[in-house]
């Protein structure tokens, strides 16, 4: 069977599909989207992991979600409601000792790194504020540049100029370098030097002293310019961000069908002309947009040989090995971290002491193994919303790093062992939380590469540094959305400007489409 | 004593032994890592022996791939511009193969071998090219240019030394065809392919038969004024026949450095190659866009006044502006031409267009400087009727 009344297909219901569907629809375009889950979200998603707890099973807190997307999709009015909002930051002591982040406000370090750190925190906002006026554009080709992608160029270039020229030098200067000597450039605390370095490198296969850690840091940082002073908890887990998008979406006019996961591109004459879903079925519309990663797209939706070659060993080039671990547990009480208040328990705690410990912990990652000593990012939704739990009960969602998603001898050997390590290094800061475990589930980048279809278990579908990130992302020949196949695009993560509940890939994508098509 | 440095350092071709015995010059060259002779003795004999009798080239060096398994048709189809569907077992097919693009990586010739089974013989190495066009393919790349050993034997009467050698049957053979018979006990592969735009075959065997296969073919030829040639020689008659060749009229787009230098299919006088209604292949997309929007050199070749050769000429036009140059050039006896292969800029080259091949040329120390006057040659230069023929014929 034949379809071909849609404009425009989406593959993909992930948020930034759901973004590009909600804008290409507001167009005037017929889309559909299709998807291979029975709910709307990717990796923004809710999911019962024991009988009457739910959690985010992707992502778990909402850090750096664009407001401009979130008012033109009137999110709020689609049923996304914010249990808690402008968490702090713990870095956790093991002796009970925290640093408390609250915006840029710090509690248990000197008087001179608390004002180090505000200084620190007021030029980040302004790098933060560079980075999303790029982030908002097609970022510009360097060669054969059309009069759009010169004036991007410039607007950059004027961006950084006007920074002044202190901050314009520094930006330049750690631009390129790694998180672990800006931090020890600026601060003496090793736990607030640790969690400035987890923010650099959370998601990435990368250690503090990796280059390109600080502009992973930065990335993270447009929440601070987008005016949320922390992360912030979902009602409901992030499969209510992912439903309020679909909404938004269908609000708009576009059409979502689960269960619909597709085979491949359909081709004719080199060109993408639809889908063919697993069940068989072709739906055909003129222009095809994916939210996938950009090598199941490239790779195997299309497939190399759809494909030029040089191209293709660029597409099998692109890095995107996950090294960030899931970890979810039912517990049967709030647990209690050692010297912790009550109070913090549902902040976003860190589990990293120094950054010598999460750069140790990465290289086991870097020969096949897991760590020996994992770091983590840690939230207890259900201490802002009991509805994820039964009553008095609660739910922990951590991000572990480092597990690596190529693990020697298998995941299938080494997945209890790695759990139990990870459970030990939580008693350790949390005397007793074993034996509040009713449930306990670790979802390794193989899982969510099965879960969520990203390649390699990444979040961001690819390794988000500078060789793979801005005007290179995710390679040259289709970092403008388009891809070398006429008549599809790449709307996800994988594009510019990259992955964590943002959007900005999804709107982009959609204004591409809409400009080229246009064009034509 | 220790072997010097350059011979450890050269391969061999498995005709060495041969080769070395009648090599008279000593003239010896270095091609794709083997030592092999520039000339045997003199260079227009050779020249004359492929032209009007039978001359014999050592080709080993010249890189062959095998390349097999179930996708290989699909495989080689997306390599190459041409479609290879439509070569059938026991053929051979002239193509070129692109990067992404559009620009030419190499020339060369497709040996399908058998169903599915494909030899790709090239000037320049590319197992790096083939590996990453491997990609999605159930292929297997096989290096085997050691493995076999190859001559081109050319000329009018190679057919008939080649009878006489005892491959009766072989004047059945079409051009761009392939056949095998018996030798020793192994197995001779001939293919009715060459370099030189006249009648001729090139012969494929396993290297051990190497030396036997070059002295049967020697005392077979001994009436046919059979002559060894060496790559000056084989350089003056594939000018003539108007061959281009890597390295003299292109760069190799993998090995190119410079942007913008390489050249594409269109560009090099080869648009008849790219078929464009056989689905994807490497370079599609680029070299529609330079169809749809025309290229920016013309590959021509000339007839120059006069019989100075214009090597590394600049081609003027009427005003006197450079507007290309010459890739290559030779004054060729058989076609009594002073032939030129220029790359020009677009639109130069038209057919009506005046232009002049900028020669400078010395005899003892005294320099001249000759603007010729040059003709657009469309057709072929040099091309016997017997290339075609089948049966061919038996001087």
């Amino acid at each position: 069977m034949t379809n071909s009344n849609y404009d425009a297909i989406v593959i993909g219901a992930g948020h930034n599909g759901l973004v590009c569907a909600s804008y290409l629809a507001k167009s005037g375009r017929k889309v559909l989207v299709v998807e291979a889950a029975a709910t709307a979200g990717g990796a923004a998603a809710s999911r019962e992991f024991a009988p009457g707890y739910t959690v985010s099973s992707g992502a778990h807190l909402l850090t750096q979600l664009n407001p401009k997307v979130a008012s033109d999709l009137a999110l709020q009015r689609h049923g996304l409601k914010l249990a808690a909002s402008d968490l702090k930051t713990v870095a956790l002591g093991q002796d009970g000792k925290h640093v408390i982040f609250n915006g840029a406000n710090l509690s248990g370090v000197s008087a001179q790194d608390q004002s180090a750190y505000a200084a620190f925190y007021q030029q980040n906002l302004k790098f933060a504020k560079v980075l999303n006026g790029f982030f908002s554009k097609r970022p510009p080709t360097l060669v054969d540049r059309s009069l759009g992608d010169t004036l991007s160029l410039l607007k950059l270039g004027w961006d950084v100029r006007t920074l002044g020229k202190q901050d314009m030098q520094d930006l330049l200067r750690v631009g390129l370098i790694n998180i672990y000597d800006v931090a020890n450039e600026h601060f003496d605390s090793e736990l607030l030097k640790a969690a400035v370095s987890m923010d650099g490198v959370l998601g990435s296969h990368m250690g503090p002293r990796s280059p390109n850690t600080v502009y992973g840091y930065l990335y993270r940082r447009l929440g601070d310019f987008y005016g949320m002073k922390g992360p912030a908890v979902v009602a409901g887990g992030m499969g209510t961000v992912g439903a309020a998008f679909a909404a938004a979406a269908e609000a708009a006019g576009a059409e979502i069908r689960y269960n619909s996961a597709v085979a491949r591109v359909d081709m004719d004459d080199c060109r993408a002309v639809g889908v063919v879903l697993e069940s068989g079925e072709t739906i055909s519309a003129r222009t095809i947009i994916s939210n996938a990663d950009p090598k199941t797209t490239l790779g195997k939706l299309v497939g190399y040989p759809q494909l030029d070659a040089g191209f293709s060993r660029r597409v099998h080039n692109f890095r995107a090995r996950g090294v960030s671990a899931k970890l979810h547990l039912a517990l049967d009480e709030l647990p209690r971290f050692t010297g912790l208040d009550t109070a913090n328990t549902g902040d976003r705690l860190l589990l990293a002491p120094t950054m010598d410990y999460i750069e140790l912990a990465f290289n086991h990652a870097k020969y096949g193994e897991y760590s020996q000593a994992p770091a983590m990012e840690i939230n207890i939704p259900t201490v802002h919303d009991s509805s994820l739990a039964p009553p008095g009960k609660h739910v922990l969602s951590a991000i572990v790093q480092y597990a690596p998603y190529e693990l020697k001898g298998g995941w299938d050997s080494g997945h209890e062992a790695f759990k139990e390590i990870v459970l030990d290094k939580l008693e350790a800061y949390a005397p007793g939380i074993k034996n509040l475990v009713s449930t306990s589930e670790l979802s390794t980048p193989r899982d969510l590469e099965a879960e969520f279809g990203m390649t390699g278990g990444h979040w961001h579908h690819g390794e988000l540094s500078l060789d793979q990130a801005l005007m290179m992302r995710p390679m040259p020949g289709a970092t403008q959305y388009a891809t070398p196949v006429d008549g599809l695009y790449l709307c996800g993560a994988g594009a510019h400007p990259g992955g964590g509940v943002m959007g900005l890939a999804g709107r982009n994508a959609a204004r591409e489409v809409i400009r080229q098509e246009k064009a034509a | 004593m220790k072997k010097p440095h350059d011979e450890d350092m050269l391969k061999y071709t498995p005709f060495h032994s041969r080769v070395k015995a009648m090599c008279q010059t000593n003239d010896w060259t270095l091609w794709a890592g083997y030592t092999t002779p520039n000339s045997y003795e003199n260079i227009e004999l050779e020249y004359f022996a492929a032209r009007n009798s039978t001359g014999v080239f050592d080709l080993t060096p010249m890189t062959k791939y095998r390349i097999s398994g179930p996708d290989s048709e699909a495989y080689m189809n997306r390599l190459v511009t041409r479609d290879v569907r439509k070569l059938k077992p026991g053929r051979v097919g002239y193509t070129v193969w692109c990067n992404d693009a559009g620009m030419v990586h190499d020339d060369g010739t497709i040996f399908h071998l058998s169903e599915g089974v494909y030899r790709l013989c090239a000037q320049e190495r590319c197992m790096d090219w083939l590996q990453c066009s491997a990609m999605g393919f159930d292929v297997e790349i096989i290096d085997e240019t050691e493995a076999v050993a190859g001559l081109a034997v050319q000329g009018p009467t190679s057919c008939a030394t080649l009878r006489k050698m005892g491959l009766e049957g072989l004047q059945n053979l079409k051009p761009f065809g392939i056949t095998t018979f018996p030798f020793n006990d192994g197995e001779l592969t001939v293919s009715r392919t060459g370099y030189t735009g006249d009648l001729g075959y090139e012969l494929w065997i396993a290297p051990q038969h190497a030396e036997a296969l070059w002295d049967a073919l020697f005392e077979a030829g001994k009436d046919y004024m059979i002559r060894p040639m060496g790559s000056e020689a084989l350089g003056l008659v594939r000018i003539e026949a108007g061959f281009i060749m890597a390295w003299e009229d292109f760069v190799p787009a993998e090995q190119m450095v410079r942007h913008g230098r390489a050249r594409s299919p269109f560009e090099l006088g080869l648009g008849w190659l790219v078929d464009f209604k056989k689905g994807h292949f490497t370079g599609r997309k680029a070299l529609l866009q330079e169809q749809q929007n025309g290229s920016r050199y013309r590959f021509v070749k000339l007839d120059v006044d006069g019989n100075k050769p214009a090597e590394h000429s600049f081609i003027l036009n009427k005003a006197g502006d450079v507007v290309g140059h010459v890739t290559s050039a030779a004054w060729c006896p058989t076609a009594k031409s002073n032939i030129a292969l220029a790359s020009l800029e677009m639109p130069w080259g038209a057919d009506d267009d005046e232009l002049f091949a900028e020669i400078y040329y010395t005899r003892e120390l005294h320099w001249t400087r000759l603007l010729s006057p040059c003709k657009v040659l469309n057709g072929p230069i040099y091309e016997p009727e017997r290339r075609r023929m089948t049966p061919a014929p038996n001087y």
